[in-house]
This record gives structure tokens, C-alpha cells and sequence, in this order.
């Protein structure tokens, strides 16, 4: 047990039963931060946070349907501090998914599944996710002024 | 061998369909890819939308939900982003709620709950596009 790989072997079966098998990646014996497993675990964050998101969204369009009181609160809301930083968070988050959700596809036809490939992508999704984060924001900002 | 003679017409794939564990075979995994599709361009035209309507008054906002275009594709996300969000919200509860109770559970406030949402959201988008 002294290898910390061992961590890694003992699986549970649905009865209970401990067995040594591998398992799939692990907290205690894997680097979550690798490219792999972080681009991974990010794609499932940033998608429950865009479930999230959907909330402002229902707000949104719900307030719109009752009238020009409950549309004013939602653009106060919106336009203030904390309303702005989640809405700019949701675009990075929607920006993540996008790509990552593209390299998912990509993979699904059969496509980049190689390690050096795969890093590559992985690199390009963050850094796209940086610029076009920006971009959509500048933009906006563009917009207002 | 009489048992293997009634499938020995049937392909590999006609003998696999509609099996795995929920019995529905690739369906709910093929819907998710199928849904971020065609939330690609529908997700990039909300986005730029929403930029082009901050700081609109409401009025407006009203007048530019209830455009013909704009209420079907409002609709159309609204439907997609659910479908998507419920998929794979179901993932992650399958995938990291180990109790059986607490599974089906979370799983039913959360189907229940993206339903609702669609339908709160859909039945806005109408009820302003038949109004104006």
C-alpha cells in the first residue's frame, strides 16, 4: 500500500464487497489538475452553473410577462454590482461549455482523442474561453455606451 | 441452439438496440449531443441579442420578444436549453448520488423543476407575442 497508485485499485462493488480493480480518475492518487481531468471536471461545473443561470433567465422573461414593476426590478438587479458579476460569470461559463462542449464533439466523431491532441484543444479551450469572454463583454460595454 | 435460431436473422445492432440500463439504448446520450447542436447557433444569436437589448427600455424589450422570429427562436432555445439542462443535470445526480432514495429523488425535483422552468418561460414568451 505504500504505492500511492494502490489508491487507485480498490474499487466497491454494488453488494459491498471491496475488490482490487482499477478505477476510473481518483482523488486521492490522480492530479486533478491536469489538463485531462480539469477541462472535465470544468465542462460538468460550468454546465450545472449555466443550470443556475437559467433561473435569471425564467426571471427574466417572467417579469417581462407580468409588467413594467416587475421588469424594473430585474433590470435593477441585472445592472448592479452582483447582478453584473454573475452575468459575467455565466459568459465565461457559457464560453467554456461552448468549446469544450466542441472538443466533446469532436471526440464523439472520433477525432483528437490522442494525449498531445488532446492538450492542445484542452489549451485552446481555455484561452478561447479567456478571449471571447472579453470580446462578448467589450462589446457590450460598446453597446451601452 | 433453438434459442440462438430465432436471432440468428437479427444483426448485432438490432439484437443491442433498446438495451443498456434505462433500456433506451444510446437515445438519451444521442438527444444531448443532438440538443448542443442546435443550441450552437441558437445560444451565439441569445448572446448577441441580449447585448443588443441592454439598456433598452421595456417597452422595446416587449417589442423585440414578440417579433415573430424572435418569439419562435426564444422558444426554440427555451425548449433545447431544458431538454439539454435536464439531460445533463441527470448525469451528474447518476453519476455522484450514491443512496437510491436520494437518487430518484434529486432526479424528480430536477425533471420536475426543469419542466417547470420550460414552461414558465415558454408560456412568457407566448403571452407576450399574442399580446402585442
Amino acid at each position: 500500500m505504500s504505492d500511492p497508485r494502490e489508491a487507485g485499485m480498490i474499487g466497491r462493488r454494488t453488494d459491498g464487497k471491496i475488490v482490487r480493480r482499477p478505477l476510473s480518475p481518483h482523488l486521492q492518487a490522480y492530479d486533478m489538475m491536469q489538463m485531462t481531468s480539469f477541462t472535465s471536471i470544468m465542462h460538468r461545473i460550468t454546465g450545472t452553473a449555466w443550470a443556475g443561470g437559467t433561473l435569471l433567465l425564467t426571471w427574466w422573461l417572467m417579469a417581462a410577462a407580468t409588467g413594467e414593476g416587475a421588469f424594473a426590478r430585474v433590470q435593477w438587479f441585472m445592472s448592479s454590482f452582483l447582478g453584473i458579476l454573475i452575468l459575467f460569470g455565466l459568459t465565461a461559463a457559457a464560453w467554456f461549455h461552448t468549446l469544450a462542449g466542441l472538443r466533446h464533439l469532436a471526440w464523439d466523431a472520433g477525432y483528437g482523442l490522442d494525449i498531445p491532441t488532446v492538450y492542445k484543444t484542452g489549451r485552446a479551450v481555455l484561452i478561447g474561453t479567456g478571449v471571447l469572454t472579453v470580446l462578448t463583454w467589450l462589446l457590450a460595454i460598446v453597446f451601452w455606451g | 441452439m433453438a434459442e440462438n435460431s430465432s436471432h440468428a436473422l437479427r444483426t448485432p445492432l438490432g439484437r443491442v438496440r433498446g438495451l443498456g440500463s434505462a433500456r433506451s439504448g444510446t437515445h438519451h446520450w444521442w438527444m444531448q449531443r443532438v440538443t448542443s447542436i442546435a443550441l450552437l447557433p441558437l445560444t451565439i444569436w441569445f448572446v448577441l441579442s441580449m447585448i443588443g437589448l441592454a439598456g433598452t427600455t421595456y417597452l422595446e424589450t416587449l417589442l423585440w420578444i414578440a417579433t415573430p422570429l424572435n418569439a419562435v427562436l426564444l422558444v426554440a432555445l427555451i425548449l433545447l436549453t431544458f431538454h439539454h439542462m435536464a439531460a445533463g443535470l441527470q448525469v451528474v445526480i447518476e453519476d455522484y448520488v450514491r443512496n437510491e432514495f436520494a437518487r430518484i429523488a434529486t432526479l424528480l425535483v430536477v425533471k420536475g423543476g426543469c419542466a417547470l422552468l420550460a414552461l414558465a418561460c415558454g408560456f412568457s414568451v407566448l403571452r407576450i407575442a399574442f399580446a402585442l
